[in-house]
């Protein structure tokens, strides 16, 4: 059950990615380039994705079982940390210079874009990346912040 | 100055509902952040009993377009980065948004939506650092 109703999120997610005109990284650019002319388009997708989901945030949070009956695996880290800041920076210079951040990437994979595999075959493997440096770095980094505190559910 | 002849006020909000929507129905049903980076991320560190939702909502976002066209044809995307460009920003983006723990999905509208301090740091370093590499690519560096 939980895998159907993550097919029908993501599909969901997905057309709104769409709809909002989030698959075109020009218009990601074209928000992104605020001396030059202003698209203000991502703006307005993160307004009503913030408004719909901080209603459901607040259902959500005081829930110890989801809907499905699994357990909740929302956030708890609340710290500022050099890795959010640093990797923050990284991921920003990044999504400047394609227009691409993960979602509308993999979208527009499987809308056939060419330019899309080449970013989305790099962006995975930064990933990895990232996973190795991590398994290398982690007894190390683990003495500083615990591991249920660092990642959570591995997201935000 | 704004863009007008680009600016699509109406339909970047309503497309921005139906992302929150899903980001609500993910929270709700499977008790999880829909954030893509992670979700992605999480295939990478492969755990028991963790990987069916992970690759089934990914699967949902690859056959969006398919589903969309069925409905209405989908505007031509302009993507201007070359190649090149595209694999540097595709290796700062994987590993950034898993260094930093989200992307703009994940801490922007999540994190946002759940009003937390961390995601809202997050949010404005990308967006920051967005803005920058913009302003030197398009205005110092022609």
């Amino acid at each position: 059950m939980n895998a159907v109703s993550a097919f029908a999120v993501g599909l969901l997610f997905g057309t709104g990615l769409i709809i909002s005109g989030m698959t075109d990284p020009s218009k990601i650019i074209g928000f992104l380039d605020i001396a030059g002319a202003w698209d203000p388009s991502l703006a307005f997708v993160m307004g009503g994705a913030v408004l719909a989901g901080f209603i459901a945030f607040r259902f959500a949070r005081k829930r110890t079982v989801s809907f499905l009956g699994g357990a909740m695996y929302l956030p708890t880290a609340r710290h500022i940390d050099r890795p959010l800041i640093l990797g923050g920076l990284a991921f920003g210079v990044g999504w400047g210079l394609a227009g691409y951040c993960p979602g509308p990437a993999v979208v527009s994979l499987g809308a056939g874009q060419d330019k899309a595999v080449v970013f989305l075959v790099a962006m995975i493997a930064g990933m990895a990346l990232y996973e190795a440096a991590d398994r290398h770095f982690h007894a190390r980094r683990r003495r500083r912040v615990p591991r249920e505190l660092s990642d959570v559910a591995g997201d935000a | 100055m704004i863009d007008w002849t680009h600016f699509t006020p109406w339909s970047s909000l309503a497309g921005g509902i139906v992302i929150g929507t899903a980001v609500a129905m993910l929270a709700l049903l499977n008790g999880r952040i829909a954030g893509v980076a992670g979700i992605i991320g999480g295939v990478l560190r492969p755990a028991a009993g963790d990987m069916a939702w992970r690759l089934a909502f990914i699967f949902g976002l690859l056959v969006a377009p398919a589903a969309y066209r069925l409905f209405a044809a989908p505007a031509a995307p302009t993507i201007e980065a070359s190649y090149p460009v595209l694999l540097l920003a595709g290796l700062l983006v994987g590993a950034g948004t898993r260094y930093g723990s989200g992307c703009t999905s994940g801490h922007g509208v999540c994190g946002l939506s759940r009003l937390s301090p961390r995601s809202l740091a997050a949010t404005i370093t990308f967006m920051l650092a967005g803005f920058v590499t913009v302003y030197a690519v398009r205005h110092l560096l022609v």
